[in-house]
């Protein structure tokens, strides 16, 4: 792209990006710090991280106004105003991932302090690629990467595998011992959350590839 | 003088228009069209084919030969000395620059709107009657000049009035009469240029929805300079741009929301969110 002739608005567009990657990176860290939390059952980590779940929406409210006003004021056009509607979209699906981090929160509260019916092993690994996923798509999205945004959804295949894992392992208990049923539930809960969260990472590399190539694109999660 | 272009039935006021535009998917079929001012090219190798009905707007920047198009349209240019057209424009399959072709003709059905309202120094009544009254129209003249100024959205503003100077009349009420006054002579095709620069920001809506309304059954061609009025009024755009040799290029031409959202071509993205480079 060449140079703005209107600088305030190109800086506007840049603090635009750079807002969306900071709600990216509190998303990250708020679903790390879940799935942490859930490991330790560390009650105080899961309550601020509910609380904190406010900061994230503020941050995504703040981005949509932001793209709201500048629709209203600067008239975008062409590549600025895909940029724009994709910075809403991928706001929203960032303040989703949020509440999948708030989520567990709030299951580690209904777990409690007692001792976990297995230990997580698939869990973590579901979180580590979600949110290396999820930091890839930010990083494709800042450099516009359309090779990037086509091809990190395709890590999503392995978290949904672990999350099958880990599906397929709580049922089997629950067969074995109805009693459990809660407790099974509170980790599946988890781990949906952790899948769902993948999901949405292909969500944002769709409006990725829609911001570079003006094309609607979906991926075929099946 | 011979007129070549054949005409369709006429049976009523507006019918004409109706027909004709029905006729043809494209109103104006520009192939391989140069201007010269003399020996200079102002605008080179034009292949553009204007869909009948439709708005299409055409955009650039200064100098890069949108008005000159526009008046290679019904032949204003013929009334600059200097000006040579080559290639061919065509209007229902005929090309207006052939020798048999009336200009006056071409013109007639082809009107034009200006930048600046320029009703004629006459009563508002006769500024629309006027071109009817020459061309030899023999209906109800009261009634015609109702429904042109129906049809321009002015009537209600004027009806109690018609024998008051058009001078009187505010900027966007003038060129709303100037528009009355093109479509009273019943063209197929009405030519914009710029049509609104020159008017407040709601006389400007009021113009943009008049031509919205009158695309239903003329062709409308616009130049403007102000993209967000192209992207808000217009089914086609053209946009053209200028090469270091001073000469104006047709650089893309789609649907409107493609243009707007979606351009193919890099200098047409330039242009509209405003870069260079």
């Amino acid at each position: 792209m060449g140079q703005l002739l209107r600088t305030s608005f190109a800086r506007e567009l840049e603090t635009l990006q750079t807002d969306t990657l900071m709600l990216g990176s509190m998303v990250i860290q708020a679903l790390k710090e879940s799935v942490e939390a859930l490991r330790r059952r560390d009650m105080d980590v899961a309550r601020r991280l509910i609380k904190e779940d406010e900061i994230i929406n503020s941050k995504r409210f703040e981005i949509e106004a932001d793209c709201l006003r500048l629709i209203a004021t600067q008239q975008p056009m062409a590549g600025d105003l895909r940029l724009i509607a994709a910075v809403l979209e991928i706001s929203t699906e960032l303040e989703r991932i949020g509440d999948y981090a708030k989520g567990i929160g709030r299951i580690i509260l209904l777990i409690g302090t007692e001792v976990l019916i297995k230990p997580l092993v698939d869990i973590p690994k579901m979180c580590d690629i979600a949110t290396e996923m999820l930091q890839q798509s930010l990083d494709a999205f800042l450099h516009q990467d359309l090779e990037a945004a086509r091809t990190i959804p395709l890590r999503d295949d392995e978290v949904d595998d672990l999350y099958n894992r880990v599906h397929r392992d709580l049922i089997e208990m629950i067969l074995e011992d109805t009693s459990l049923i809660d407790r099974c539930n509170y980790l599946l809960w988890a781990a949906h959350n952790l899948e769902r969260a993948a999901d949405r990472v292909s969500n944002i590399c769709e409006r990725i590839i829609f911001t570079v190539t003006g094309e609607f694109f979906e991926f075929d999660m099946n | 003088m011979t007129v070549a272009i054949e005409r369709p039935a006429q049976t009523q006021s507006g019918g004409a228009a109706a027909s004709a535009n029905a006729t043809g998917r494209f109103a104006i079929e520009a192939g391989k069209m140069n201007v010269f001012y003399g020996s200079f090219c102002a605008v080179r190798d034009v292949d553009m084919r204007v869909p009948t009905n439709k708005i299409t707007a055409i955009i650039g920047p200064s100098g890069c030969g949108k008005s000159t198009v526009l008046r290679c349209f019904n032949r204003m240019n013929d009334l600059i000395a200097s000006v040579r057209i080559e290639g061919e424009v065509l209007f229902q399959g005929q090309n207006i620059y052939d020798d048999s072709v009336d200009p006056v003709e071409v013109r007639r059905r082809i009107g034009m709107v200006f930048q600046k309202p320029n009703p004629f120094p006459k009563t508002i009544y006769e500024n629309v009657a006027w071109g009817t009254r020459i061309n030899g129209f023999r209906g109800d003249m009261d009634e015609m000049v109702e429904k042109a100024l129906r049809s321009a959205a002015l009537w209600d503003e004027v009806k109690d009035k018609l024998q008051q100077s058009a001078l009187g009349l505010s900027g966007g009420q003038q060129q709303r009469l100037c528009i009355a006054r093109a479509i009273a002579v019943e063209p197929e095709i009405i030519l914009m240029d710029e049509p609104a620069s020159a008017l407040d920001p709601i006389a400007t809506l009021r113009i943009e929805d008049l031509m919205k309304e009158l695309s239903e059954k003329y062709t409308i061609i616009v130049v403007t300079h102000n993209m967000q009025q192209a992207a808000r009024i217009s089914d086609f755009t053209a946009f053209f741009s200028v090469d270091e040799n001073r000469t104006g290029n047709l650089i893309e031409f789609d649907e409107t929301e493609k243009i707007f959202t979606n351009p193919s071509q890099k200098s047409t993205e330039d242009y509209i969110t405003g870069r260079f480079g």
